[in-house]
């Protein structure tokens, strides 16, 4: 309420200005919100967090890179020199920074990138160089307008020999004029889907020399006479990726959940056509196909939330293991959360495009908020590493976990499962075997099922994989042969994850109200996940076709017991009108005149007559 | 040909990777042109109009990603207004064979598409004297129309529209009103700013009775200053994901007075005295309504997918991206698996769509013929495979579109790749002339009729004649190979389509035998309902894509590569629904393995005609307007000097001076 209120952070709706208008407008908040920060004080973390998503209200924003990759980068790779050299102007904002490494030919791949920094003994600098069109930055947030810093990832040379990828902190912009420096070109890369008011940016380099302590040289060094001195562990880095793939997961949650509300809430408002001959409209929410639209996306929301705080708080479990040098849990979160942060982030992409599309005509206004809420949220299935290279990450670890059974050691963690492959194969017969009914309403039992199917198909991913190598092969071909069946593996091993994630956290609810509706959720999500998945669960004999159909019918019956709660649980989001930004998903639900008020705020609309009357329309009449 | 593609961007050759994707092709990419087109004739034709169009540079739409609102408006009414005069140019007719590729040519980036279908609805609904007086005022431009039926409070549901026509003896004119804030006006197009006419439906009142919706010409602006007139409230809705170019509106009415004649009654009339007269049929009106969503298919929905697929396809030839084997250079995307999984079926869909789109065509022309011989009884299965298909289609291609986006990694974001603008436009298809759900939940209507009339031994339309022929069995492949046999699949798909509804029908049954009222066991089936229409459908693109085939010409090597397209489109299809396939046993376990076997082979087979097959499509760099697709792969060049011609680049942005100045000198380390 500290940032709703303050006027100072009131503005047109962003809707109706321009790109340039946005950036504009995003960097005055961020000013100000610097400013207020230092007024009031707030230095934690978590609290600048808030503050800056209620300024910023969920977007980007133009200093987002300074404060999340900038800063943290210096602190953890830059020496204690360095620090003192950059850390405090940054911090005061004298220096702006951000964080290039993504180049236009290259982006997950990170050995395929080109920048190259040559270091001359002779200077003791390092010459920067954008060799090929390919290699100049493209895409850094705030770089084309904005920051006069950056940290550029480059290929280091020295001695005549290249050894990989390292950080420069490179000056780009004079002080005080703004103006590139000589030898730097850049710019900010055009219009995009979403991101208005980032200006994301190119940067081309061209023999640009950079003092050799402006290399960021905390792990690996380049001493005065050119000698490399490489780093300790290059798991290190492992770190800050799971880290922010962990926040892609929480947003994958919120984002959907922002979704769920707007088209939920309109759902009871808008009425439509007729169930009962005679009766009056019903709210769209009561017909079948709207519930089986909507009710599973908001027990998917709510199941990305639990997982979401699930690997924040292992990541702070293990990064004080990290800190006292014990790594060794490191590679099964790493591999797990590439392949969740694919499989949210996929989902919860499609799920609000299904938000949107279940609002009809009006939520393809921008006044519903949702097309914001997409564009914003979409690019995250592509940065921080594209989706279906992290489920692949994900997929090599399945694999190896695989094969390490095969030889006979056991495997620990979420894929334990592994360990006992050939006892659990399950036989049809014997699932017949088993009390069906009571099977279905039991989240435990559900949780079995999805184990099943994940071990059955890791299982012939590596069989694949096997038979392809078998084929004389090399292991990169067979591999990349096998790719589609690796992903698919890695998908229902994040899907038993969720569901196991989600089952376990029901215990943990002491209100026996809210405990009962989450079940219900749980359930949805689980049964819903197996109806659409059907063809997985049957073909491995987990369940027959008479217990699809079960299934199928029990969603159907989970529907209407949800629909009762249905507005209730999407308020219990508790977000706020001003977050949501969307007319028909106000918590007033009046819905229509306010869009008629936003409407006449529309650019068209600022004159009775448009200019293009006068132009084009009465020349055209007159002449014809 | 050559120079077509150049653009002024001074680039020079093909990129290697592009050309050597094209020397391999297994067939001629002109050939498979022409049959597409439907015939050389027409590719030439196609080819004049493009051509005409590009040349023009009040058409170009180079800078359309950097415009705004206001300007994207201002840029459609210029085109449309040059547009009538470029047509007067070259001789083009509204009834001529180079009319259908205007359109087309202009990327629907052009003000005044309602006023055509203002023309359309006087033309069918309008006497013969209301066609006399206002067809000429509109054929040149003396007014501008549009066409008012969406509400704010209603859509789909057309019974609910809640705009009225209270009819008035006494001064023998009908009084119309948006009584509520639902009631107003919401969407049609070019009636924000351009319209000074429109037809607005509404819910006929006479003598306190109501006689249901009905259209009224009802004049919005002043002829003379373009002022709104009297009674009348309109302005444009607001931006939207897309479509910035069209005003589309708001109009609220109140006691808005028009003359009796203004009521469009060749089918209806009231009369002087306020008797109200129905005659003829109002079938044909019914008719011209269904006919639209199939007109839509081909420009708004199968040509965006099929340029995103040539985007993405192109550009993934020419991105190489990490290593596939040590040692050897970086890899093309497109030689990745799980890129070819992406990308090739939505190729495969682009080309099912084009002909299940042809078959449509046919079915409607000869629909057509009948109802003019005043025949009616084709207009069921017409309206159920417009519903059905226009929802399949539009959904599919919307979804494949998006794939295709995401396929081109961090680029495909940038306004600048052309797939963002591509996808907010298509996917916009998927509610307009017919929420899909509704839509498909119509034709499930008329299956699950045809269903008992079948089953009853009774005769059913051509389409479903299939479902009499319920047959238990099971899938008899026994190979991979065998599944390269369309007898094999169709039959597949044909079995899962009656399985689904002949289960649904059976559910309906119970449940109302059970004592479930009618419209209650419809609700709770609905789900259902909705999977089986799209099994429909989705049997029928199948099959039609194989008869395709079958009749195509064995030369030039077009009849092989697509029955390998048309192979992939099935056995994707049963890939990703293999839960529907496997549920009855018709296909085991084993045999779905065969299925993805057989199917992951020819992503590989296909892969290396991908680039020819996108070629064929044959779109100019300028249609595609996409820093990635350009026919000649210098992808990052084009990139990069279109982002330097971004307005953001023009000068030091004035934001640097008023905040980020006093920010960086440090004016805030006081506090």
């Amino acid at each position: 309420a500290l940032v709703i209120n303050d006027p100072d952070f009131q503005h047109e709706d962003l809707n109706f200005l321009s790109r340039s208008q946005r950036y504009e407008q995003a960097i005055r908040k961020s000013s100000l919100m610097v400013m207020k920060l230092r007024e009031y004080g707030i230095a934690d973390p978590e609290e600048i967090y808030w503050f800056k998503s209620f300024v910023h209200r969920g977007r980007p924003e133009p200093l987002d890179l300074h404060l999340g990759m900038f800063l943290p980068t210096l602190l953890t790779q830059a020496t204690p020199e360095q620090q003192d050299r950059f850390f405090m102007p940054a911090w005061n904002l004298e220096i702006i920074g951000t964080y290039a490494q993504t180049e236009m030919g290259h982006g997950t791949h990170l050995r395929g990138l080109e920048t190259t920094a040559t270091y001359d003994p002779a200077t003791q600098e390092f010459i920067l160089n954008s060799p090929t069109v390919t290699s100049i930055k493209w895409w850094p947030g705030g770089l084309g307008k904005t920051s006069n810093h950056a940290i550029v990832l480059a290929q280091l040379y020295t001695q005549g020999q290249c050894k990989g990828l390292h950080a420069f902190i490179v000056p780009i912009r004079q002080l005080g004029t703004h103006e590139p420096l000589p030898g730097i070109t850049v710019g900010d890369i055009g219009p995009k889907f979403g991101y208005d008011e980032m200006d994301n940016g190119y940067l081309k380099m061209d023999n640009f020399r950079i003092p050799r302590e402006n290399m960021l040289m905390k792990y690996a060094q380049v001493e005065p006479d050119g000698t490399y001195v490489k780093p300790l562990s290059d798991k290190l880095t492992y770190g800050t990726m799971v880290f922010i793939r962990s926040l892609i997961v929480g947003d994958s949650a919120r984002s959907l959940s922002r979704a769920c509300t707007i088209a939920i809430r309109y759902s009871a408002v808008r009425h439509q056509s007729e169930l009962k001959p005679g009766e009056p409209e019903p709210q769209i929410l009561d017909y079948q196909t709207q519930q089986y639209k909507l009710f599973p996306l908001l027990a998917t929301a709510y199941a990305f939330h639990f997982v979401g705080a699930y690997i924040k708080d292992t990541y702070r479990r293990i990064s004080g293991d990290i800190n006292e040098g014990d790594l060794s849990e490191l590679p099964e979160l790493h591999a797990l959360t590439a392949g969740l942060k694919a499989f949210t982030s996929w989902t919860a992409n499609a799920g609000i495009e299904e938000c949107r599309m279940a609002c009809g005509g009006h939520g393809y206004s921008r006044c519903s908020g949702i097309p914001d809420i997409y564009v914003t949220f979409t690019p995250s299935c592509t940065y921080e590493g594209e989706n279906t290279v992290m489920m692949l990450q994900t997929a090599r670890f399945l694999v190896k976990s695989y094969n390490q059974v095969a030889a006979g050691q056991r495997v620990s963690g979420m894929v334990s499962y592994l360990n006992d492959l050939s006892r659990q194969r399950i036989q049809p017969q014997h699932v017949a075997a088993r009390t069906v009914s009571v099977r279905i309403n039991d989240p435990v039992s559900l949780v079995e099922a999805y184990k099943a199917r994940a071990a059955r198909l890791v299982e012939a991913a590596a069989k694949n994989l096997q038979a392809e190598l078998n084929h004389r092969k090399s292991k990169e071909d067979a591999w990349n042969r096998t790719s589609v069946d690796l992903v698919r593996a890695s998908e229902v091993h994040c899907h038993y994850v969720i569901v196991k994630l989600f089952t376990a956290k029901l215990s943990e609810i002491s209100n026996a109200a809210v405990r009962a509706v989450m079940t219900e959720l749980c359930l949805l999500y689980t049964l819903y996940g197996i109806s659409k998945n059907a063809g997985d669960f049957m073909q491995a004999g987990i369940l027959t076709d008479a217990q699809i159909t079960q299934v199928n019918q029990r969603v159907k019956e989970l529907l209407a017991i949800i629909r009762p709660n249905a507005v209730a649980l999407v308020d219990s989001f508790d977000f706020h009108d001003t977050h949501l930004g969307s007319v028909l998903g106000r918590y007033d639900g009046n819905v229509y005149e306010n869009m008629f008020e936003w409407a006449k705020k529309s650019p068209l609309n600022k004159t009775e007559v448009h200019e293009s009357f006068h132009k084009h329309l009465k020349p055209m009449q007159a002449k014809l | 040909m050559g120079s077509k593609y150049a653009q002024g961007f001074g680039l020079g050759s093909v990129n290697p990777d592009l050309a050597s994707e094209r020397q391999t092709a297994s067939f001629s990419v002109e050939r498979l042109t022409t049959v597409l087109d439907g015939g050389a004739e027409h590719t030439r034709v196609r080819r004049a109009v493009v051509e005409a169009i590009e040349r023009d540079p009040v058409f170009s739409r180079e800078n359309q990603y950097f415009q705004t609102q206001n300007e994207r408006y201002e840029a459609a009414v210029r085109k449309a207004v040059h547009l009538q005069k470029k047509m007067h140019e070259m001789g083009w007719r509204e009834d001529g064979p180079e009319f259908i590729y205007i359109y087309r040519a202009l990327a629907g980036d052009v003000a005044f598409l309602l006023h055509r279908v203002f023309m359309r609805s006087i033309s069918v609904l309008g006497s013969d004297e209301q066609v006399a007086k206002w067809i000429p005022l509109a054929t040149k431009h003396q007014l501008i129309g549009s066409y008012a039926q969406t509400e704010l409070g209603h859509g789909t549901y057309l019974q609910g529209l809640e705009t009225t026509a209270v009819f008035d003896t006494t001064t023998q004119e009908f009084i119309l009103n948006t009584p509520k804030i639902s009631a107003m006006k919401w969407w049609p197009g070019d009636m924000g700013r351009s319209a000074t006419h429109t037809v607005v439906f509404a819910q006929l009142y006479v003598h306190g009775k109501c006689y249901g919706v009905h259209p009224f010409i009802v004049q919005i602006r002043s002829l003379r200053d373009h002022s709104l007139c009297p009674g009348i409230t309109a302005g444009d809705i607001g931006p939207k994901m897309n479509f910035e170019h069209i005003d589309n509106g708001y109009l609220m009415l109140q006691n808005v007075r028009i003359p009796r004649e203004n009521m469009l009654n060749k089918f209806c009339e009231v009369q002087p005295d306020g008797t109200y007269v129905r005659r003829g049929s109002q079938k044909i009106n019914y008719f011209t309504m269904t006919t639209l969503r199939v007109s839509l298919l081909s420009d708004e929905v199968i040509l965006p997918l099929m340029k995103a697929c040539t985007i993405a396809i192109r550009y993934s030839a020419v991105r190489r991206q990490s290593k596939l084997n040590p040692g050897e250079e970086e890899a093309k995307i497109l030689d990745y698996q799980t890129q070819q999984e992406k990308l090739l079926p939505q190729l495969a869909a682009a080309y099912a769509f084009h002909f299940i789109n042809n078959y449509l065509h046919k079915l409607f022309d000869r629909g057509y013929k009948e109802i003019q011989e005043r025949n009616f009884s084709s207009l069921p299965e017409l309206h159920a495979s417009s519903s059905g298909f226009k929802a399949m289609l539009s959904q599919y291609c919307t979804a494949g579109v998006e794939i295709c986006l995401r396929a081109c990694g961090g680029h495909g974001y940038s306004l600048l790749s052309g797939l963002p603008s591509l996808y907010t436009k298509i996917l916009a298809s998927c509610i307009y002339e017919g929420e899909n759900t509704i839509l498909l939940l119509q034709t499930a209507r008329f299956l699950i009729k045809c269903f008992a009339a079948a089953s009853a031994g009774q005769p059913v339309p051509q389409s479903v004649t299939y479902l009499a022929a319920v047959k238990p069995g099971k899938c008899p492949a026994k190979n991979k190979l065998d599944f390269l046999n369309p007898d094999i699949y169709v039959e597949a798909y044909q079995h899962t389509a009656i399985r689904l509804l002949s289960s649904t029908a059976a559910k309906l049954q119970d449940l109302i035998q059970s004592g479930v009222k009618k419209h209650e066991a419809w609700n709770q089936c609905t789900v259902q309902l909705v999977q089986a229409a799209k099994a429909h459908c989705h049997y029928i693109t199948v099959k039609n894509f194989v008869e395709t085939v079958e009749k195509l010409e064995n030369k030039a090597g077009i009849q092989k590569i697509m029955k390998h397209l048309c192979d992939l489109y099935a056995l994707h299809g049963i890939f990703s629904n293999a839960g529907l396939f496997l549920h009855d046993g018709y296909i085991s376990g084993a045999q779905m393995d065969m299925i993805t076997a057989s199917y992951l082979d020819l992503l590989g087979v296909i892969r290396k005609d991908a680039v020819p097959l996108v070629d064929a499509f044959d779109f100019t760099d300028k249609s595609l307007n996409s820093a990635l697709g350009s026919y000649d792969g210098n992808v990052y060049q084009r990139l990069y000097e279109w982002a330097q011609k971004s307005p953001t680049n023009q000068q030091v942005h004035p934001a640097y001076e008023k905040y980020l100045r006093p920010l960086l000198h440090n004016k805030l380390s006081k506090l």
